[in-house]
This record gives C-alpha cells, structure tokens and sequence, in this order.
C-alpha cells in the first residue's frame, strides 16, 4: 500500500556523520532496516537510539544494571520488528519510544501495558501529512520548548516520571484539575502545530 | 461506528506517556481501537513522547552490548518474535474490543459475572492496582447512584447504552471523568448495559460499590 521505500540514498545516509543526523535521517535510515535488514545500519541506529533508551529507562526508575539489560531487550526489538516500521506513520523517534515504553512498563507491572492494534493503526491513519512525520517531530520539539514552565513540568513528569495525575497534583500540591488543565493546555498548543500542518496538504 | 464521546486530552497524553494506570489504559486503548479520531490524537502524543527521548542526554551504555545482540540476531529463526496479533485466535468475539481480548475468555454473556444486586453484575480485571478495572452490567432502567470521587473515572460503553447529565452514551463512547463532575448514569436500552470502567484513586471500592446502584423509583 503506503510502503512507499524511502527517497534518500541509503549511502549518503551512512555517510551522514553521526552528529549530523536530524530526525528524518533517523527515520529514512529505520525505513530502510523496514524493508530489508543491514546490521550496518542498525549499528548506527543503535549507537544513536541505546544511550538514550537506557536514560529514558532510568529516568523512569529502574537501577542501572535492570536499566542495561531492558535496553538490550529494546533495542533488540528494534531489529526483529523492525519490518514493522512505516516511516510515513511516524519517526523513528517515536517509533522507538513506543517500544521503550511499552517494554519498560511491562516489567516494571509484570503486566502488558494496554495497546491498541499497532496494524490497524497503520491501517486507518489520516491520509494528509503523510511523509511529513519527521518533519513534524522537529516542529513538535521546538514548540515543546516554547511551553510555560509549569506545562512543561507536567508533561516531563508524566513521560519521564510515569506519575499519574493525582500523582502529580501530590507532588506540587495542586488540585487534581490543575494539573488536568496544564497538561491540556500544552496538548492543544502542540496539536495547532500537528493539526495544523496537516490540513494544508 | 458512530462515536460521540470521546477521550480527554489529559487522558490521552498520560497513556502515551504511559502514566496511567493498568485499568485505566485498557479502557483507554479499548477505545482507541473503535475510535480513529482519538487514534489519530494518540499518535501525536507518542511523538511527544518520542521528541523527548531524542531529548535525553545519553546514558553510556555497555561496549558488549550491540556485539550481544548482534549475536542474538544470528540465533535460529524458530527464536524469532511471533507478533501477538497473529497469536490471538481469530475466534474472539467482535464485541470485544481487541485490547480486551486477553482478558476475557469468550463472549460477554457467558463470562461469570458475580452479582451485586439485582440487575447489576461486574467481572474483575485480572489484577489488582491501585484502582477499580472491571465490566461492569447493569439492566434496562437501572440507575447508579450519584457519586463523587478522588480521581479519574472512565467508563467505555460496550454495549446497550445509558444518559445521564452529560449526554447519552452508546457501543464506542466513553465518559471520561474527574472529581469534578457528580453524575447519575441511567440505563435507558432495552436490553443490559455492558460498560468497561476503571478508576485511577484507591477508592474504598467495596463499600462505594455495595451501595452504587438502586433500581428507578420514578421521581
Ligand atoms: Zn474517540
């Protein structure tokens, strides 16, 4: 269907330096594990995502050595569902962070996080925008950057803290619905950002 | 299918964030599998998720970790991930929404529901968090008392449908409540009213629920 292969080179990829890599690079670079596997490529990918799946994992709160052994497990599955990646559907940012979280929280509860259909959601998403995914992420970092203070406090603390509402509003000593209300709040200026640039397509 | 009532965006971030509890995601993602518009809204909310992991300062890793599994990779493919998806037996019943699959053995009407009063049964979730997370079935013109409470409260409709001051809810809608809001759901189909609930407070369950539900007087 949408499996439309990735336009780049995949050797002008390689030849990217590390720091020079932007997001859509990433995910031109994860598109192209998606159809066929290279361990090349993979390396990359690992020596930029690992680093940062195991801060993501320690932030959460799990020890060092667990972190480690987590990581592996994440970026391992990286490799094997790596054909499950479309990078019109989202970045490989993204993509990795779903996997990351997903197996962390699975072994931080001993239970499956809940997820609905990863296939029917490729299936069904939203046609505008498609390919813009990368360049959407990049958007979505900078207004990140521009949230007050204390939206961004919230938000930092719900990903990187897994705190739950009532958590959070324990924490800063704030009603339950101002904590509700700031997290709205940064959500409807981020999707002006995602909405937005869609519906010009 | 034809949803009217939707998600909150305070809902959906911490889902993505993967902040909310077990009960509560279920009902969450239990949703998201009827409803594309809220999907569409959660991919955003995994971007977030995945512009702050670019976001992070890295952590060193171990130098024998990518030769490890390098070398895992090479093992046989009989070792190779089997995706879920394909695992679960194309006999699950369509009313079940596909994230609840692998919690209810079969269709809605032959689990073993556990009877509070008359007209009114849940089934639990299979674990125990700080929350409520069951099924919950109440019958034609059965009504629950008016409650408030610590937390968050969602309650996806399954099946038949109820009103109460917010709207009518019906197969795919969900109510997506804070302490905020004191309601009293009406059962208004003509057949039971089949609702997927979960609470993230540690409410007092037992006693809260012991007195939840009354049938219609009339006034
Ligand atoms: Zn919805």
């Amino acid at each position: 269907m949408n499996k439309r292969p990735p336009g780049d080179d995949v050797d002008n990829i390689i030849q990217l330096k590390q720091a020079e890599m932007a997001s859509a690079d990433w995910s031109n670079l994860l598109g192209h594990l998606a159809v066929k596997p290279d361990k090349r490529l993979y390396a990359r990918l690992f020596s930029h995502f690992a680093p940062k799946v195991k801060a993501y994992i320690v932030r959460l709160g799990v020890a060092l050595a667990t972190a480690e052994e987590l990581t592996q497990e994440v970026m391992l599955s990286v490799w094997r569902k790596a054909h499950m990646y479309h990078p019109e559907k989202a970045a490989a940012s993204t993509w990795i962070f779903t996997l990351a979280r997903n197996q962390s929280i699975d072994w931080m509860r001993k239970q499956k996080y809940p997820q609905y259909s990863l296939d029917e959601w490729s299936e069904t998403a939203s046609e505008p925008g498609q390919g813009e995914q990368k360049v959407l992420s990049d958007r979505i970092a900078a207004a990140i950057k521009l949230l007050p203070e204390k939206q961004a406090q919230v938000i930092y603390m719900s990903y990187f803290e897994g705190r739950s509402h009532g958590d959070i509003a324990g924490r800063l000593d704030i009603p339950l619905g101002s904590v509700k209300s700031r997290i709205r709040l940064a959500s409807e200026k981020l999707k002006q950002i995602w909405g937005g640039d869609r519906y010009e397509h | 299918m034809n949803i009217n009532h939707h998600l909150d965006d305070a809902t959906l971030m911490s889902y993505s964030a993967g902040s909310l509890s077990q009960g509560m995601a279920l009902v969450v993602a239990s949703h998201l599998a009827f409803c594309s518009a809220c999907r569409e809204r959660a991919e955003m909310n995994d971007a977030v998720g995945g512009v702050l992991l670019e976001s992070l300062d890295a952590e060193t890793i171990e130098d024998d970790m990518l030769a490890a599994i390098l070398a895992q990779i090479d093992e046989p493919l009989e070792r190779r991930i089997v995706e879920p998806r394909q695992a679960i037996p194309s006999l699950s019943d369509p009313e079940i929404p596909v994230p609840l699959n692998e919690y209810v053995s079969g269709p809605l009407d032959q689990l073993e529901w556990k009877r509070i009063v008359p007209g009114v049964a849940y089934y639990d979730m299979p674990w125990q968090g700080r929350g409520v997370s069951r099924l919950l079935r109440i019958a034609p013109g059965k009504s629950m008392l008016t409650h408030t409470h610590n937390g968050n409260e969602l309650t996806l409709v399954l099946r038949g449908s109820f009103s109460d001051e917010v709207g009518r809810f019906c197969r795919g809608d969900i109510a997506d409540l804070d302490d905020q809001i004191e309601h009293q759901p009406l059962v208004d189909s003509d057949e039971d009213c089949i609702c997927l609930i979960a609470t993230d407070a540690p409410l007092r369950f037992t006693t809260l629920f012991g007195k939840l539900v009354q049938p219609m007087t009339g006034f």
